[in-house]
């Protein structure tokens, strides 16, 4: 098998908040290598972190303490030249789908945006309509529709494949999607998660999929972090970690997912004793 | 068969809005929920999950509008009460109701022992404080919850506790009839099973006699309830046992529903979601024919032509398609 090039690395990646009393540490020492082509999950109850560490990933927030690497150089983005350089790499989608986005700005020109930052600008018109309906169809939407529209037309579904198409247009190395389905009801996720295993087959694009959903992350993902107060505590392929599960946090995880065939033990949480 | 506690019989309501813009939310529904039982309803956001428990209380208020249809709560029968009679006779002590994100719209500035004040005295103005103290406190106790949550004010608490308290709370006054709507959609995995398990406790212990479950979290509703309607775009389009509804769909929508869910098991990894295409109907102006023809995999032209009634089959279960089962079956055989 052929080496894995490393996309994008972490060595005790720390964050700090606040000071004295105060303290609390929200990522707390982690350290990963998320190979090129690789989609991995980050898995964790709210408060674990998970956000935290995907504002240092995208240089959106400092770390307190430890490295970054981007393909296998340090990442040094104290310029905003370099930062603006390193956003040419990694992309992020959020939660919500509309708050990445100014309401009062057409469809249309949300595409044209990215158009223009890949280098697009001096296209010829025909041109960027031609690229802007390819990515629509990507996400199965139909860019003659969609022009002219305004986001708060669309349900939050077609708005998160939206994002998605705009993520195909900008080709990043490297897209960061935090809790991207969590807002959308659980008939449209499929949708959405098939549209990130397509990206990522069709672009070669690491994908860090960050989710409280363990069994989203299962569906979707090569390799799954575990991630308990701000300390990835479990790591390994997606069926090492959850078909045999090694930590007692996984476990419990686990556990508390309602599934289908297997019964949901209500036994390990007592009502009467916490 | 057990008590019937509530009886829907044909229930249609919409909305009004502004613009004098008809909504029909919901479309003659019918269905039965008995004592000791618990009813799921699932369906994509927007197909009137909400507004069907809005409307089976009875309790209707602008923009939301009663058109025809009967509701009727261990054998009385509501249907016609004017909205201060429901308020103070019905709501809270016959059928109690959990909205949506309920426990963000505490008022925050309001101690948990004042909000049960309202609740209790909305009622009945005449019961003491002390009565009322006396009782939230022992009816936390028995549903695990410390009494000195009495004294906070809502975010001193964790959204796990939050939520709990307003289920605690909902059935204060013993309802018959408890409607959840998504209770634990926004708690992580262990606060969402806590929940589970004090809504079970509380069937259990007879605060209430029957459950309405709203979520699309399929797992979730196949976990804890007995039976489990689908509906879609303002009908009912499906309804079963949870076993059938979830392992045995016959309406294509609810078999595309059950193709999306996702859970950590073995299998899922080499499983292909059925994702369902395009987006339910504007409910202003609902198709003619079959409400989901438009999104059906399976659509003939004879689908589109005229509204489809219930069809009821073997194995007390119920569907809305022109076809019969046995040709659905085969269908989805042929992928
Ligand atoms: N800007 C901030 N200032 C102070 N504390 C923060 C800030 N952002 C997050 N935190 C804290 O960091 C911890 C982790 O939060 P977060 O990364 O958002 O978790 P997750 O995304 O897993 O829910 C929490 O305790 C949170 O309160
Ligand atoms: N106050 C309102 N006025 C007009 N239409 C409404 C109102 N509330 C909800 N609706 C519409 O009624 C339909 C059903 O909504 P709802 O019952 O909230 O669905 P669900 O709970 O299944 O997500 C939707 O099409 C929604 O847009
Ligand atoms: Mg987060
Ligand atoms: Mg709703």
């Amino acid at each position: 098998m052929a080496e894995k090039k490393s996309c994008l690395k972490g060595v005790g990646l720390t964050k700090v908040f606040g000071l004295g009393r105060n303290k609390n540490t929200a990522v707390d020492h982690v350290d990963f290598d998320f190979s090129e082509g690789e989609i991995v999950s980050i898995v964790g109850e709210s408060g674990s972190g998970k956000t935290t560490l995907a504002k240092m990933l995208l240089g959106l927030i400092s770390t307190t303490e430890g490295e970054i690497y981007f393909q296998g150089k340090k990442r040094d983005i104290r310029s905003q030249r370099a930062k603006k350089e390193y956003w040419t790499n990694i992309q992020a989608i959020f939660q919500d789908p509309f708050s990445s986005y100014n309401i009062f700005n057409k469809i249309d020109s949300l595409f044209l945006d990215c158009i223009n930052m890949r280098g697009g600008k001096n296209l010829p018109y025909e041109k960027k309509v031609e690229m802007m309906t390819e990515a629509c169809s990507f996400v199965n939407l139909k860019f003659a529709e969609l022009t002219n529209k305004y986001p708060f037309e669309l349900s939050g579904g077609q708005m998160q494949r939206l994002m998605i198409a705009r993520i195909f247009l900008l080709k990043p190395k490297i897209l960061l999607a935090d809790e991207p389905t969590s807002m959308i009801d659980a008939c449209s996720r499929a949708t959405i998660l098939d549209m990130l295993l397509k990206l990522r087959n069709d672009t070669g694009m690491t994908i860090i999929f960050i989710t409280h959903d363990i069994g989203l992350a299962y569906f979707v993902s090569d390799k799954v972090f575990i991630m308990e107060h701000g300390k990835f505590v479990e790591s390994g392929t997606a069926d090492e970690v959850i078909l045999r599960p090694k930590e007692a946090y996984t476990k419990r995880l686990l556990n508390d997912v309602p599934k289908i065939h297997e019964e949901w033990d209500l036994s390990t949480v007592d009502i009467k004793n916490q | 068969m057990g008590k019937v506690m509530l009886e829907v019989n044909e229930l249609t309501t919409k909305y009004i809005t502004r613009f004098n813009e008809d909504v029909y939310a919901v479309d003659h529904v019918s269905l039965k929920v008995e004592e000791g039982k618990s009813l799921g309803i699932a369906g994509e956001s927007g197909c009137g999950k909400s507004t069907l428990a809005l409307s089976l209380m009875g309790y209707y208020f602008s923009p939301l509008h009663y058109t025809s249809g009967e509701i009727i709560i261990d054998g009385q029968n509501i249907t016609g009460m004017n909205p201060d009679a429901v308020r103070k006779s019905i709501l809270g002590n016959e059928i109690a109701y959990i909205p949506q994100a309920a426990m963000n719209a505490l008022n925050p500035t309001q101690k948990i022992i004042n909000f049960i004040e309202d609740v209790v005295q909305a009622h009945d103005p005449k019961v003491s404080k002390k009565e009322i103290y006396e009782l939230a406190r022992e009816r936390f106790e028995v549903l695990g919850l410390p009494k000195e949550v009495l004294q906070r004010y809502p975010v001193e608490l964790s959204g796990g506790m939050k939520q709990r308290t307003v289920i605690a709370t909902s059935v204060i006054l013993e309802p018959k009839i408890l409607i959840a709507d998504e209770p634990s959609s926004a708690l992580d995995v262990t606060s969402q099973k806590m929940v589970i398990k004090m809504l079970r406790y509380m069937m259990e212990k007879g605060y209430v006699k029957a459950m309405i479950f709203i979520t699309h979290e399929l797992p979730l509703l196949y976990n804890v309830t007995d039976d489990i309607m689908v509906m879609y775009a303002g009908q009912i389009v499906e309804k079963g046992s949870a076993q059938q509804t979830v392992f045995d769909p016959i309406h294509p929508y609810a078999k595309g529903l059950m193709g999306s869910i996702i859970v950590p098991e073995s299998g899922l990894k080499d499983s292909k979601l059925t994702a369902i295409p395009g987006t339910p109907p504007n409910l202003k102006k609902p198709p003619e024919g079959c409400r989901f023809a438009e999104r059906c995999k399976y659509v003939t032209p004879e689908c589109k032509r005229f509204p489809v009634d219930m069809k009821y089959v073997e194995g007390n279960r119920s569907y809305r398609c022109i076809f019969s089962e046995e040709h659905l079956r085969k269908a989805y055989q042929n992928g």
